[in-house]
């Protein structure tokens, strides 16, 4: 393999690992604070795709505000699931939890396949997205090049939200400890809603740009996504936004380094993304930023 | 038990028995079908319930688990011209080829595509069963998925997306009715020995059970791959019954409706996953009307395909936010409470 098509490899990876960095944050984030794998999450990302598609093709509006468009609805939908699904159950015991999440998930899905039905539909790319850049004798497709630049500008936004702002650090401190932080005069309900807002926003971000790179749509496409996102969260360490963009970026250059490295296994990728999530459950279950956690009794 | 229990358990054998004689020999092969799947529901249900509702662990895994037997039974008991003519492509491979068991080792090749299963489950559960946390939860979902992708990409083995079909039809009610009694009577004494309560201790609180000298890794590690046997045993019966297997066979929609059955029936109670499975197969059946086209005076109503799994999946977050108990909580129906049922002298404590 010769340096540039090494470089176009090495390219579209980092663009495909910023999309799972975007999708592991939301995981990160409500794990951090309910300890509850938002099944769901990778359904809203799916929304975000799809409400794009229709802001593009009926509304017929420019592509930035269909964008924007969607990115809110996306939040919108997030902050319906947790009111509707999830908040009734937080003193429920934590099995009932993920089996409503579950069952979000399940029923966004096949709410999906009757009401956009189960064809897969192509997503209209903008220009910027079309161009290819030649960049020291390497062509790189225009999403290879944005896709990550686009995601790292969403994830300094995120993070000066998260370690710079009054509720980021209203999040953190929930996710340390609910209810000491309820005592000190914060609505956590609202703080656990804000939560949810975020996530699926950059969910939506993620999806729009993900239809930009692969651009056939179709309401299923979100499971292996998000499956693979919440395993970058805990490569990353779970509850750690910074371990989970790290995840993010590992799990997509591994995928698109293996199998440009061997092309036979190509159909074998998704396996190896479930055994390094087996390597480090066994090796380093705390993930690479995450802190040993003493079990409180 | 008692020795009370254990004669009137024999004597519900004996009626479930001539209950199954009297299907096989009366009902038409659509109720046939129906009995069928019912009682393979039961097998994967309960066993299912052990690890989520017993053990208090959520898995996703099972129809990983059901895959695993499935296969493992189809290449067994598949005859070899059969192999030869579903393998044109590409050819299968050793010792695949060539061994094929008579129809009276079917039970072998259940018991063996049960352990399949449930060595694939002590693969998910060695790393993660020694976590808090819900990383089975999603490691058992990805193990699914995996099985999804191998069975599409491994064609040597598995003959890709075409799947293997002729595969002769051994499972009928006997098998089904008698391994799902079998299931129960098993799991029921599991759960009711100290390894049940240890599970049930684990579910109530990890730490106080490990201080009571319970080793929650174990137990639970037990447990899971007892799950996954049951869920192999369940598959391999499915495929032997539908006499084909293929990728899409054991999708995520199964894990789903097991999920359905044992939280309806009560997470944690047996016999509830019992009854719901049971019901759970009729109203599948039943549901069907609201796909299916209707007309009503000049007036026609299209069908929409697909939307039995969307009743299904808003029917289980509801049953999870207003109704988590289910129908039987954790309760048993045991002959204890039959008798006082029946009864009714002393005033109940």
């Amino acid at each position: 393999m010769s340096f540039t098509q090494f470089f176009q490899q090495l390219m579209n990876g980092f663009s495909l690992g910023s999309l799972y960095a975007l999708l592991a944050i939301g995981y990160t984030l409500v794990y951090g604070i309910l300890s509850l794998i938002n099944f769901a999450h990778s359904d809203v990302f799916m929304l975000g795709t799809y409400f794009a598609f229709y802001m593009i093709t009926i509304f017929m509006l420019p592509w930035w505000l269909s964008v924007v468009i969607s990115v809110v609805l996306c939040a919108i939908v997030g902050m319906t699931i947790e009111r509707v699904a999830y908040r009734p159950l937080r003193s429920a015991p934590r099995i009932s939890a993920l089996i409503t999440a579950v069952g979000v998930s399940y029923f966004l899905e096949n709410l999906g396949l009757v009401v956009l039905g189960a064809r897969p539909k192509g997503f209209p790319r903008p220009d910027l997205m079309k161009n290819v850049y030649v960049i020291a004798g390497a062509k790189i497709q225009g999403v290879s090049f944005w896709v990550p630049i686009i995601s790292i500008g969403i994830l300094m936004v995120l993070l000066y939200i998260v370690y710079k702002t009054k509720v980021g650090m209203a999040m953190r401190a929930v996710a340390k400890d609910m209810e000491t932080t309820r005592l000190m005069g914060v609505n956590v309900d609202q703080i656990i809603l804000y939560t949810f807002a975020l996530g699926s926003a950059l969910a939506g971000a993620g999806g729009v740009m993900w239809a930009a790179k692969f651009p056939q749509i179709n309401p299923l496409m979100g499971i292996f996504p998000g499956w693979k996102a919440f395993t970058a969260a805990v490569v990353g360490g779970i509850g750690n936004v910074v371990g989970a963009m790290i995840g993010g970026f590992i799990i997509g250059l591994a995928e698109i380094l293996i199998a440009a490295f061997f092309p036979s296994l190509t159909g074998y990728k998704d396996a190896f993304v479930f055994g390094l999530l087996i390597l480090f459950l066994i090796i380093k279950p705390n993930g690479i930023m995450g802190e040993t956690l003493k079990e409180k009794v | 038990m008692g020795k009370r229990d254990y004669i009137l358990t024999a004597i519900l054998f004996v009626i479930l028995l001539f209950g199954l004689w009297l299907a096989q020999n009366y009902l038409n092969a659509y109720m046939i079908r129906i009995l069928n799947t019912a009682f393979i529901y039961v097998i994967a249900a309960v066993a299912y319930n052990l690890i989520n509702g017993i053990a208090g662990q959520f898995s996703l895994g099972p129809n990983g688990f059901m895959a695993l037997g499935g296969y493992t039974v189809a290449l067994l008991m598949l005859p070899v011209y059969q192999k030869i003519q579903v393998y044109f492509l590409t050819p299968l491979i050793w010792p695949f080829s060539v061994i094929t068991f008579p129809s009276y080792l079917f039970i072998l090749s259940l018991f063996l595509g049960g352990l399949i299963a449930a060595g694939g489950a002590f693969l998910i559960g060695f790393p993660t069963l020694r976590l808090r946390g819900d990383y089975l939860a999603i490691a058992s979902f990805g193990f699914s998925e995996i099985i999804f992708v191998l069975a599409n990409n491994f064609i040597p083995l598995t003959n890709g997306a075409l799947g293997i079909k002729g595969i002769p039809q051994y499972t009928n009610l006997w098998w089904t009715g008698g391994l799902a009694f079998l299931t129960v009577f098993l799991i029921r004494n599991l759960v009711n020995s100290s390894f049940g309560r240890a599970l049930k201790a684990i579910r109530e609180d990890e730490i106080a059970a490990q201080t009571m000298g319970i080793n929650p890794f174990r137990t639970k590690l037990l447990a899971f791959a007892i799950s996954g046997f049951f869920a192999g045993v369940a598959g391999g019966l499915f495929v032997t019954l539908i006499s084909t297997v293929s990728p899409t066979l054991f999708t995520f929609a199964m894990t789903f409706n097991l999920l359905i059955i044992i939280v309806l029936g009560g997470l944690g109670s047996i016999t509830g996953s019992v009854v719901t499975a049971f019901i759970f197969a009729f109203l599948q059946e039943i549901l069907r009307e609201v796909e299916a086209t209707h007309t009503i005076g000049s007036f026609t109503i299209p069908g929409i395909p697909g939307m039995r799994m969307v009743v299904f999946s808003a029917l289980l977050v509801v049953l999870m936010i207003f109704y988590r108990r289910g129908l039987f909580g954790t309760k048993e129906l045991s002959w204890d409470l039959v008798f006082r049922l029946f009864k009714k002298k002393e005033p109940q404590e």
